[in-house]
């Protein structure tokens, strides 16, 4: 390999310099496609229902809300109310519940280096699903007054779940391999949704209730579920915009990933654990959803390359999107009754995949 | 276009491995003067990978390594990856990642917890780039590049991780003849220009005696012998460890060429 003669050595160097645009940079171009699917998602939940409120009237009535912008949509009091009381927090659910449930699924597939990882995988859903069960069977509701007991319950059964895993794959102090982890993971999961489905069984009475809760839905009674769940939701975005660097490096595998300086056990443990904790608040307050964790880090891996640094912020923003036009088809195809959401994110979530998968699959 | 001012010493003393009750390593001691080529050699299964392990700090061992003045195992691991780069002997690279993306992956020791690579990461990367002539490569992806490529942009990540070390298992094994002379002699010029320490494993003989300055022989977990390439590249001593008869030259400047002769059918 020979030196290139010094004049065609400095028009490289000119060229090079600074430096070229890198696909792990997030970009401007694909943080403001992702902040903009958000609002947009958002002018159209809280536009549509069965009370029709034009969309400049939204926009400029959630405008008005910003701070230092004063402008009147001149829409009716109760018109207002339907705005922020109805809808409006109904919206941020699902723009919280997508972000997280895609966020908390690119992170799975960043510890465990697959693509078909999900936010259920380490037994989530059936510790949530056996956590409700208990509370609706045991008609908690009537019990405690004060607080909802199921999104609690449920949220309680997932984390145990996830710990059990956590737990069971460890041995004598040294967390064990990815491998372990998700049999682990499957064991866990299947034990608990024995336990679940038995109790459900008992208690054919509650059926109809149960299996509504495990469908999923984003209806709200108001600002409370959001209020709820938003403690786990900043933790966990925090926690993962903090990883993407070192859920980068651990694409090459434990080995080399120590070698360039990264503790990878450390890692895959503080990962899932802002990971699982996100997951784990956001199926407490919206049930089961599925597809949405692994369909909308897909894509985004297809559209925007493969490097943490754009996957999740991307995943976040792309998915609370999703999961908040999604609940917009739910609520009005066959309005005044709903659609579980579950239905419509595969619905939609697997021809659109397809869709992007084939257009991969053509050069 | 390197921060790296002067050369690092490595050492290993009495360093044994076991793995799964078979003692890999058994009491390895060794010094390398800092900026010399270090050439492990022996039969498959001697121990070599496993020493170079010890290097990275990836398998656990007892006795010490050295590097420079400092007890590598007392070391954090980010530190340790700012003084000695590998170039491991299966790379695993993940599908679909870009030579730009891959070789920043080097930069990951210098970065704290922030969400962007710095722009000084960026133009570290874009320098090795275009040294290893790979800046035309910058947005392909790895899994589309061929044997020699792909090698010498392993080679990138480590140059980017800009250590005064650079460890090499086995850099040339799935490399045509020429191919390997290119990774090699490149390796050679980098060593010259940063005053490199290279600590690699070879198995080929030959090789080793045309770029090493110093051999060492490893067989089954043991040290037999250390030296110049005149000194241990004997036809006795390819003989004993390998079974194999050998012809060697000592040429003028101190590399040794090594010819194996076909065995006669008996």
């Amino acid at each position: 390999m020979t030196s290139p003669p010094a004049g065609e050595r400095m028009a490289r160097d000119r060229w090079a310099s600074p430096t070229w645009p890198d696909t792990s940079r997030l970009g401007g171009r694909w943080l403001a496609a992702g902040i903009a699917s958000v609002l947009i998602a958002a002018v159209i939940g809280v536009a549509t229902g069965p009370v029709p409120i034009p969309i400049w009237q939204v926009i400029l009535e959630l405008a008005d809300r910003l701070p230092l912008i004063d402008v009147d949509s001149s829409l009716s009091p109760a018109d207002q109310a339907i705005v922020w009381d109805l809808r409006a927090p109904r919206v941020v659910l699902g723009l919280l519940v997508g972000a997280l449930l895609a966020g908390s699924g690119a992170a799975y597939q960043g510890v465990f280096r697959n693509p078909l990882a999900d936010p259920y995988l380490l037994g989530i859903a059936a510790g949530a699903g056996l956590g409700a069960t208990i509370a609706i069977v045991a008609r908690l509701r009537d019990a405690v007054g004060f607080i909802d007991p199921v999104p609690l319950a449920a949220f309680l059964g997932a984390l145990l779940a996830v710990a059990a895993a956590g737990t069971l794959s460890t041995r004598r102090g040294s967390s064990g391999s990815p491998a372990t982890l998700i049999l682990a993971g499957v064991a866990v999961a299947n034990f608990f949704t024995a336990i679940q489905t038995f109790i459900q069984q008992q208690n054919s009475e509650t059926l109809q209730q149960v299996f509504a809760w495990i469908l999923g839905r984003l209806s709200t009674a108001g600002w409370g579920e959001v209020r709820l769940l938003a403690p786990y939701a900043v933790i966990c975005v925090v926690g993962l915009l903090l990883s993407v660097g070192s859920l980068d490096v651990l694409a090459v595998g434990d080995e080399e990933a120590t070698a360039l300086g990264l503790r990878p056990r450390t890692v895959r443990r503080l990962v899932l654990m802002a990971a699982s904790l996100g997951a784990a608040a956001a199926v407490a307050v919206s049930g089961l959803i599925g597809f949405v964790g692994l369909v909308v880090p897909h894509a985004v891996r297809m559209l925007a390359g493969t490097s943490h640094r754009r996957v999740i912020p991307l995943s976040l923003l792309f998915g609370g999107a999703f999961l908040a036009l999604a609940d917009v088809v739910a609520r009005t195809v066959r309005s005044p009754a709903e659609l579980p959401i579950g239905v419509i994110t595969a619905f939609i979530g697997a021809p659109f995949f397809l869709l992007i998968l084939r257009r991969q699959a053509t050069p | 276009m390197t921060s790296t001012g002067r050369s690092v010493e490595v050492e290993w003393s009495e360093v044994s491995v076991v793995l799964g009750g078979r003692t890999v390593l058994d009491g390895f001691d060794l010094t390398v003067p800092g900026g010399s080529w270090l050439a492990v050699i022996g039969p498959n299964g001697a121990g070599k990978t496993s020493l170079m392990r010890t290097l990275a700090g990836t398998l656990a061992h007892t006795g010490t390594v050295r590097i420079g003045d400092d007890d590598a195992g007392r070391m954090p691991g980010r530190e340790r990856a700012r003084r000695l780069a590998v170039v491991p002997q299966h790379p695993v690279i993940p599908p679909g990642i870009g030579v730009f993306d891959y070789a920043l992956l080097g930069r990951s020791p210098h970065q704290g917890l922030r969400f962007s690579a710095s722009d000084l990461d960026r133009r570290r990367t874009s320098e090795v780039l275009v040294r290893l002539e790979l800046d035309g490569f910058a947005y392909r992806s790895v899994d589309t590049l061929s044997g020699g490529e792909r090698q010498r942009v392993v080679v990138a990540r480590a140059l980017v991780q800009d250590t005064p070390i650079l460890v090499l298992d086995e850099p040339t094994s799935f490399l045509d003849l020429g191919h390997q002379l290119e990774v090699l002699e490149l390796i050679a010029e980098l060593r010259a220009e940063r005053l490199l320490t290279v600590i690699s494993t070879l198995h080929d003989l030959a090789v080793a005696g045309q770029f090493a300055d110093v051999v060492a022989v490893l067989d089954d977990g043991h040290l037999i012998t250390h030296g110049t390439p005149a000194e241990v590249l004997t036809p006795e001593i390819i003989a004993n460890h390998w079974g194999v008869h050998a012809h060697s030259v000592v040429d003028e400047d101190g590399s040794v060429t090594v010819t194996v002769h076909r065995r006669q059918p008996t």
